[in-house]
């Protein structure tokens, strides 16, 4: 095979900031998807933990935005884009233990400053673009490996 | 060791998924930072011990594909929480022992630990419960 992995399949979902009853109905949606298309179940599994951090910074910290899955034949992207107030320092946000969370979210049991690395501990690439006042675009690899016997879930931690 | 056997040994009742009183857990993780749950655990079926009762944990455990949640302190979730774990197939139990003591519990009777990532300064030592 040579060229481009084709596309499997293409969802968007829409996530609502603030709606701490409905966090984490996409990351669910997104795992059933997958399991359907009969993905692997350790990168469904990895796919599942990405998109619910993501879902969870959406909501705890933006207005809202989307989930784009993109499903291809050797990898999982997902997409999440928000309209959020974007994040002035991104590499210290990527450092496990930094975290802007206010109490109400702590006391939820969030924000101990472990999500972005713990999508990045999940992903085999991930990228983030943000500009303070506009909004945040972060895009999570998971490769699929289906010749591999199923391991921890990714990465040897952060 | 069976959910039917974790109730009997924490005296905790079933709230949801009491039809999967016969199903197996291998391993347990207590915490009551999800961000803890969802950074440090390595595998499926696992008993999450917490007192953590919001519905992000029944999300958590359906994304994770934990075996069951055994919420401590005597903290029960809002019913549609248990609605919702129970048509997910998530069985909730609840017990009035505190986190210390239902791990305590568990872990003397022979429930490993889950397999999770390591830790900052973690040094070779044995995390088997006596057996």
């Amino acid at each position: 095979m040579s060229g481009p992995a084709p596309l499997q399949h293409r969802a968007v979902f829409l996530v609502v900031g603030l709606d701490l009853e409905r966090a984490g109905a996409v990351s669910t949606e997104v795992q059933r998807v997958l399991r359907r298309l009969g993905i692997e179940p350790e990168v469904v599994r990895r796919a599942g933990i990405v998109c619910f951090e993501g879902e969870m910074n959406m909501v705890l910290y933006t207005p809202g935005g989307r989930v784009i899955l993109l499903v291809y034949d050797d990898r999982v992207e997902l997409i999440f884009s928000d309209q959020g107030p974007g994040i002035p320092d991104v590499e210290l946000a990527r450092q496990p233990g930094y975290s802007t969370a206010p109490v109400w979210a702590r006391e939820m049991g969030f924000g101990a400053g472990m999500g972005l690395p713990n999508m990045e501990a999940n992903a085999d690439h991930l990228e983030i673009r943000s500009r303070p006042g506009e909004g945040t675009v972060i895009r999570a690899v998971i490769r699929r490996r289906r010749d591999e016997v199923s391991g921890g879930g990714g990465g040897a931690g952060v | 060791m069976k959910l039917r056997e974790v109730a009997e040994l924490v005296e905790a009742r079933f709230l949801a998924g009491g039809d999967l009183a016969e199903r197996e857990v291998s391993t347990a993780f207590a915490a009551d930072l999800l961000s803890d749950v969802l950074a440090m655990v390595r595998e499926e079926g696992v008993l999450l011990i917490t007192g953590t009762v919001t519905s992000q944990v029944v999300r958590v455990a359906e994304v994770m594909s934990l075996a069951a949640v055994l919420f401590v302190r005597g903290k029960l979730p809002a019913k549609p929480i248990v609605d919702y774990a129970a048509q997910a197939g998530i069985p909730l139990l609840a017990t009035s022992r505190t986190m210390y003591e239902a791990c305590g519990l568990l872990w003397t009777r022979g429930l490993p630990p889950a397999k999770r990532k390591p830790l900052p300064f973690e040094h070779e030592r044995s995390s088997s419960p006596p057996t």
